[in-house]
Formats: C-alpha cells, sequence, structure tokens
C-alpha cells in the first residue's frame, strides 16, 4: 500500500508540474500588472508538487526502513539483517532511489521558489516556475516511465540480495545527498535565466533574488565535493586526495560553474553589469549538474564510480539533456542579443577583477570538461585513452594561478574605477609576503614548481583575504563581507594543504617482516603482526603497525587489505593517524616469499589543510547568505510597517503630522 | 553582427557533444581490456613437482588433447580458497585443470590439497614467479585457458566464482 501511494504520488506530481508549466507560461501572454486567467494556480501548484515528490521519497525511505521485499528495489538493493542507518542510506545507493531524490529535491526546490521569492515582477515567476515545472516533468517522465523506484515483484522475495559493501561506509552515505542537493538546487538559478531572459527583465533586483539560490546550492556542493574528496583519500588506498575521475569532474563542473556564476551575480546586483553573461553562467551551471547525471548514468564512460548502465536510460537522459541545455541554449541564442546591456566599467575595477576571474574560473571548466570528454571522443575512432593528472594539473594551474592572484586584489578594488595606485601598499605587502614565502621555503630544499609557487601564493592570499577589514570597524562589517573574506581565507587554506602534500610528503613502501621497523620522517612504524580478520562479507589481511612519533607512546594502527565476495572487489582499508600538522597514512600490501610483508607508509603534513579550507570556503557562504536573508527580511518589514502606518493615516483620514 | 553569432556557440558545442555522446550510446561498449598475451603461444617452461604427490608442469603438458585450465594459485592466498569449489565443478565436468603454485612450499601445499580438495593433475612450483610473469599474470589466483596447440585463449583475473564456472567451459568449448 505505501509503495502504491508513492507511486500515486508521484504522477500526481506530474500532473502538477503540467499546472504548473501551463499556469505559468499563460502568465507570459498579458502585460504585467494584468491577472493571468490561471496565474493563481501557479504557486500552489508549485508548493503542492513539492509535498507530493517529497512525500513520495519518504515513503520510499520508509519502504527501506522496513525492508519491503516485495519492492523489487528493496529487495535488490537491501538486506533485512544490515544496520538500519545503512538501510536508509541504501534508498540512495541505487540509481532508482537515487534519481527519486534527485526529483525530490528538484520539486523542493520549486517549492521553496514558488513560497518564499516575492521581489521577481509575476510575469517573470510566472515563467521562472513555467520552466522549473517543465524541467521537472521531464525527470517525472524519466523516473515513471523508464525507472519506477516502487515497482512490486510478483512474489516478495524471501531475502534482499544486499547493497554493495563499499557502500557501507559513512563518508559515502552522507556525501551523495549533499552533493545532490547542490545540483539540484542550481535548478532553481537556471529556471531564474530563462524566465528572466523570457521576460528581459535582466536586472539587479532579479540578481538579488538569484543570489541566495545560487549561493545556497554552492555551499553544499562545496560540501559534498570536500567530502567526496576525503571519502576518496581515505577509502580508496592510493593515497591521493582528487583523482581526476570522470564522475569527480562531474561534480567539479557544476562549482566551478556555481562559483562564477556567484560572483557574476554578484556584480550584477550591486552594479547592474554583466547582465548576459550572468544569464549565460546561469544555464551553463545547471547544464553541467545534467550532463554529469548523463556521463554516471549512462555509462558512456568508463568510471570508478559504476552506476546503473543501462543505454536506453543514457538515451531517456540524453533527450531531457537536448530539450532543456539544447533549448535554453537556443533561447539565450535568440534572446540575449535583445536584452539591454549593463553598466560599463574600467579594466581595472572590483567589477574588471570579477570578469577576469570568471573567465579563468570557465577556462578551468573547459579544460576539465575537455579532459572529461576526451576519452569519449576518442573511443568513437576506436582509441582507447585515459585522461590523468599529467594533462589536468599543469592545464588548470595555467589559468588558477592567474585567478588566486587576481583574487587577492580584486576584492581591495573599488567598484566601476580604481587607480592601481591606491592600494599600492596593500598589493606590495602582499607581493612581499609572496616572494618572501617562496625564497623561504626555496632556501630549506628544492621542491617542484607547483607546489612551490603554491607554498608562496598560500600565505600571501591568507593576507590578501583579511586585508579588506583593514581600517574598517569590524562590528559594523556586513555579514555578507565576512563570508567573502572567511571563504577567501578558506581557499588559502585548502591551498596550503594541497602544497604541502605536494612538497612535504614522505613515502616509504617497503617489505617488512614481522617485528621490523621502518622510519618516515618523524615516525618510527613496527610491524607488530598480520593476521587474517573476516567480516560479514569479506576476508581481510590485517596488519598492527606501533607507530611512535619521536620518543612517545606508541599508537596502533590497523590497516587492512580486503577481499569482498560479492560484488568482487578488493579494497585496500587504510588506517589513519591524524596529528594536527598532518596525517600518517598506512596501507598494508602483499606478502613477499620470505614471510615478509608490503607497507606503504606517507607522512602528509597538513594534508588535513585542504578539507579545513573546504569546510571555511562553504562556511564563508552560510555567512554570506545568513548575511543576506537578514537585509532581506529587514526590508521587508522596513516595507510592511511602512505600508500599514500609510493605511492607517489613510483611515484616520489624516495628513502625516509633522515629526516634532 | 560578430556578438549575435558568439551568441549561438554554446548550442553548437553542446549539439556537437550530443551527437557525440548518442552516437556513442549505440555503441556496443566494451569494457573489458584483453590481455596482449590472448592468442599468444606460452612460453616454454618446465618448473619442479609444488609437491611430491603431483607431477609438475611444463608447456609440453598442454599440447596435443583438448584445450585445459592453467590455474596460477597459491596455498598463502585467501580467494583461493573460495575458488576451490568452483574448480572441483570444473573437474567434475571432466575439465583438465594444471596449476602453478606461487612462492610456495611442498608441506604448505600439501595442506592446502587436504583441506580444500584437489582439482589439478599436475602442479608446478614457481618459486619467483618467472612464469606467472612471463604469461602474463600479475597476481593470484588467474585463470588462463590453453588450447590443444598451447596457445593462451583467454584469462580470468581474479577467483572463479559460481558464475564464471559457465563462462570458463564455454572459453574451454570454443577453444577446442
Amino acid at each position: 500500500m505505501i509503495a502504491e501511494i508513492g507511486l500515486a504520488a508521484l504522477w500526481l506530481a506530474a500532473a502538477l508540474a503540467v499546472l504548473q508549466m501551463v499556469s505559468g507560461a499563460m502568465a507570459l501572454r498579458v502585460p504585467e500588472g494584468e491577472a493571468a486567467p490561471l496565474a493563481i494556480y501557479t504557486r500552489p501548484a508549485a508548493i503542492v508538487q513539492a509535498f507530493l515528490a517529497v512525500l513520495a521519497f519518504f515513503l520510499l525511505l520508509y519502504s527501506f526502513a522496513v525492508t519491503d521485499l516485495s519492492i523489487k528495489l528493496v529487495a535488490t538493493n537491501s538486506h533485512s539483517m544490515k544496520p538500519l542507518i545503512y538501510k536508509l542510506t541504501g534508498t540512495w545507493g541505487n540509481h532508482e532511489g537515487s534519481m527519486l531524490l534527485w526529483v525530490g529535491v528538484l520539486a523542493a526546490s520549486g517549492g521553496l521558489l514558488a513560497a518564499f521569492e516575492k521581489r521577481l515582477p509575476e510575469r517573470t515567476m510566472g515563467a521562472t516556475l513555467a520552466v522549473q515545472g517543465f524541467v521537472a516533468l521531464g525527470f517525472y517522465a524519466f523516473l515513471l516511465l523508464s525507472s519506477n523506484p516502487f515497482e512490486r515483484l510478483p512474489v516478495p522475495a524471501v531475502e534482499g540480495t544486499g547493497l554493495n559493501p563499499l557502500l557501507q561506509d559513512i563518508g559515502l552515505a552522507i556525501h551523495p545527498p549533499t552533493l545532490y542537493a547542490g545540483y539540484v538546487g542550481l535548478s532553481v538559478a537556471f529556471s531564474l535565466a530563462m524566465g528572466a531572459l523570457l521576460t528581459r527583465e535582466v536586472n539587479p533586483s532579479f540578481a538579488r533574488a538569484m543570489r541566495p539560490w545560487v549561493l545556497g546550492a554552492w555551499v553544499l556542493l562545496t560540501l559534498g565535493i570536500t567530502a567526496g574528496s576525503f571519502w576518496a583519500y581515505y577509502e580508496l588506498g592510493w593515497g591521493g586526495w582528487w583523482f581526476w575521475d570522470p564522475v569527480e569532474n562531474a561534480s567539479l563542473m557544476p562549482w566551478l560553474a556555481a562559483t562564477a556564476l556567484m560572483h557574476s551575480v554578484s556584480v550584477l546586483a550591486a552594479r547592474d553589469a554583466l547582465r548576459t553573461w550572468t544569464i549565460m553562467l546561469g544555464v551553463l551551471a545547471f547544464s553541467m549538474s545534467m550532463l554529469g547525471t548523463f556521463l554516471v548514468r549512462s555509462g558512456v564512460l568508463t568510471s570508478v564510480h559504476a552506476f546503473a548502465v543501462d543505454p536506453e536510460r543514457g538515451s531517456f537522459i540524453l533527450a531531457l539533456l537536448g530539450l532543456y541545455i539544447g533549448g535554453a541554449f537556443t533561447i539565450f541564442a535568440l534572446r540575449a542579443g535583445a536584452v539591454a546591456e549593463g553598466k560599463r566599467f574600467a579594466a581595472t575595477s572590483r567589477e574588471g577583477a570579477l570578469v577576469f576571474n570568471n573567465v579563468m574560473l570557465s577556462a578551468i571548466l573547459a579544460i576539465v570538461l575537455l579532459g572529461t570528454l576526451y576519452p569519449l571522443l576518442t573511443e568513437a575512432f576506436d582509441v582507447r585513452v585515459s585522461v590523468g593528472p599529467p594533462y589536468f594539473n599543469p592545464a588548470s594551474a595555467i589559468f588558477a594561478i592567474p585567478m588566486l592572484l587576481v583574487m587577492a586584489v580584486g576584492p581591495l578594488l573599488r567598484w566601476r574605477a580604481d587607480k592601481p595606485a591606491r592600494i599600492q601598499f596593500e598589493m606590495l605587502l602582499i607581493a612581499a609576503v609572496l616572494i618572501g614565502a617562496i625564497a623561504l621555503v626555496s632556501f630549506f630544499g628544492s621542491y617542484p614548481f607547483l607546489p612551490l609557487l603554491g607554498l608562496g601564493l598560500a600565505p600571501a592570499l591568507a593576507v590578501a583575504a583579511v586585508l579588506p577589514l583593514r581600517g574598517r570597524n569590524l562590528r559594523r562589517v556586513p555579514a555578507a563581507t565576512w563570508g567573502m573574506v572567511l571563504a577567501h581565507f578558506g581557499v588559502a587554506v585548502s591551498l596550503f594543504g594541497m602544497a604541502c602534500e605536494g612538497a612535504f610528503t614522505q613515502e616509504r613502501l617497503a617489505a617488512v617482516a614481522p617485528g621490523g621497523t621502518e622510519q618516515v620522517g618523524d615516525f618510527s612504524v613496527t610491524l607488530e603482526s598480520v593476521a587474517p580478520v573476516a567480516g560479514p562479507n569479506w576476508t581481510a589481511i590485517e596488519a598492527r603497525l606501533a607507530v611512535r612519533q619521536g620518543d612517545g607512546e606508541p599508537v596502533i594502527l590497523s590497516p587492512q587489505a580486503r577481499n569482498f565476495w560479492s560484488p568482487p572487489q578488493a579494497t585496500s582499508e587504510s588506517a589513519l593517524l591524524t596529528k594536527w600538522n598532518g596525517q600518517l597514512y598506512a596501507v598494508i600490501g602483499n606478502q613477499a616469499e620470505d614471510g615478509r610483508w608490503q607497507i606503504r607508509v606517507w607522512w602528509k603534513p597538513f594534508v588535513t589543510f585542504i578539507w579545513y579550507g573546504g569546510i571555511l570556503i562553504a562556511l564563508g557562504g552560510v555567512l554570506a547568505i545568513a548575511g543576506r536573508v537578514r537585509v532581506d527580511v529587514k526590508r521587508r518589514k522596513a516595507v510592511k510597517l511602512g505600508d500599514a502606518r500609510r493605511a492607517d493615516l489613510e483611515a484616520l483620514g489624516a495628513a502625516p503630522v509633522p515629526a516634532e | 553582427m560578430k556578438n549575435r553569432l558568439l551568441l549561438w556557440v554554446p548550442l553548437a558545442l553542446f549539439a556537437f557533444f550530443a551527437g557525440l555522446a548518442g552516437y556513442m550510446l549505440t555503441q556496443e561498449k566494451d569494457q573489458f581490456v584483453e590481455s596482449t598475451m590472448i592468442g599468444q603461444p606460452l612460453p616454454d617452461f618446465a618448473l619442479e613437482p609444488a609437491f611430491e604427490g603431483l607431477p609438475g608442469a611444463a608447456k609440453a603438458d598442454f599440447v596435443g588433447g583438448g584445450p585445459r585450465l592453467l590455474n596460477v594459485w597459491a596455498s598463502w592466498c585467501l580467494p583461493c580458497i573460495a575458488e576451490a569449489p568452483q574448480l572441483e565443478a570444473l573437474k567434475a565436468q571432466g575439465v583438465e585443470i594444471i596449476g602453478i603454485a606461487i612462492r610456495d612450499r611442498p608441506e604448505d601445499v600439501a595442506n592446502f590439497l587436504a583441506a580444500h580438495g584437489n582439482p589439478y593433475s599436475r602442479i608446478g612450483s614457481d618459486r619467483i614467479s618467472e612464469v606467472q610473469l612471463a604469461i602474463g599474470s600479475s597476481g593470484v589466483p588467474e585463470t588462463f585457458v590453453i588450447d590443444a596447440k598451447g596457445v593462451i585463449r583467454y584469462q580470468h583475473i581474479g577467483d572463479i566464482r559460481a558464475d564464471d564456472v559457465a563462462v570458463l567451459l564455454a572459453e574451454l568449448e570454443k577453444a577446442k
């Protein structure tokens, strides 16, 4: 019964999406100010639709919680003996469930937009909600016609067939929903961009309406990518924190577009410039989300994140991409020329710096997109290639380095036009820190170029991040500015972690007999014993490593080499020892013939800063949202108060009493 | 005018991608990377017996008769225990299995076979992974289908699971 209610809720939601689309589009046919015939239905349709889609998701969640084995999806992806937390996370650990989560977030975003966005003109709002409904409709169709999560089995299964053991990990259970909320949150930016383009209302008030949505989605993407990177680092056992895997890239590309969009929308809000560019990025960001979904689910690219590989589903999503991305770019090409040009500005101004960084972010996006799709292109000619760090690292650094330099000075510049001479002191200070840090590091040793540059840039950026606060009354600095300072400081922290990891990592690969000791950095690692251990669906070799720093007390680390039976998979369970200034990372390899074991130990100074930085960046985004929303609420209250007062005075029939 | 044309660039790029992706979706996808050893004859080798109970293995043992399985394994390898029942099942189907024990000791081999059954007709001892590397195997267990001319026809990496038995039987049939 639960499953049938869920399915009915989805069908009803799809029907409401049609109503939302039609009634929203009708608003475009009448001039602003006149009531469109169906306009009163648009917002309620979006809100009720959100309720129904979220309800469907919770009903599936419930079915997983109670392990309803008459539902095909539960029977194939769950097991009655699994811990409750993994039963719940199993809901989105598969194609249909994650698609339902996608649709739920999409509908919820649309519902929130309909419920809370009151500033936009009704025509723009109608067009926006119509686009949101249109996008939702396509994904409802996909879910209902080719990926029904509530499909029943003719005969209930006796027991479920479990979940991929790799997915039984808390890191992987949490980061996909965060990323999903981020990807799909960008759909609001997409719909708003299309709505504004259709009504040619691309102006600062539109930008102010769009900004919190972009910020919110961007915060979630930042957190999701940070968590995903950490998961890959400790779970895959390669000691690296970013692999340029197609699926990682699929999450990075919307983030790059959203980062550019967030800055460009701020320029539009503050200065009424960059109109076309903001629209373009708004379309691009969600397009990248949908592209990522296509790449992950169609199986056209080979990736460690194997999902449901099904050409039929792939074709369906490709058709949706053609409809939405193709349609949006067509409207963009036809309409964008008709959007009046925004305000002009000088190259040396805050807008100028933001434009420069927008172009750099877009260039990095193009580099990542090209590298991700290149194997697809060559495979069309039957050549198999793998594109990895040797391409991505230098190619993206070419654009990232100038971007970071401009990021350092950009916030110090004034809007519209500025003279570099005015911020001479700040620029000299930043340059001195940069050169000083590089000189200092080079003095102590020779390191590869990029990490060395990173070690110079990180402190320079950290100083530059707080410089905009210089000479200001800290209590009067708006929360949004604090957000910017914190986020830019987070970039410096993260960069510091990356550069340290690149420059100072010490690695020791040795064959050690039980009882033997190896030295890595300041640590002595003793292999105490190696023993087989068995889990519910795996067997493993587990090493007991006693790690001693200097003369300190030993700490036991237990890395494992695991073999899963079903599905067949060998994984390396790394063991981590976290210190404030870095991490010791240990994995166990094969046994050599004379009874010695391969042990691989890394000492990675400050590697944790990569993820601390990510969290700081996200926190900056949260502060910015809080600041903007607070200002907005205050403004609304003031307007309401003013209206009420005027109404009171009119009711009294009296002229305003002059203040005494 | 130039600007107007620029606005079509995103659509053109997307159309190119969509065309490419659409084409690739219709193509048969072969995820499996075939070993370059497939189609190559076995290298010349002659290995000592791995323990006293069975004779050793040489290239000559694969020539003539029908196709055979070459199973690379070791007594210290946990997945090899898991695949033992599947090897028994293959033996029961009349398949001749010749083993190569990697970096092993005679008493360990004998203990393993006593505990998990003996599906082999011969087992050679490869103490330094010499033959293993020469036939393109990087780990244990791996299983090769060798035809009657001593040519490698198929490579299975990892332990043989219940589902793989039919695949191996089909490959053996193809190699006839």
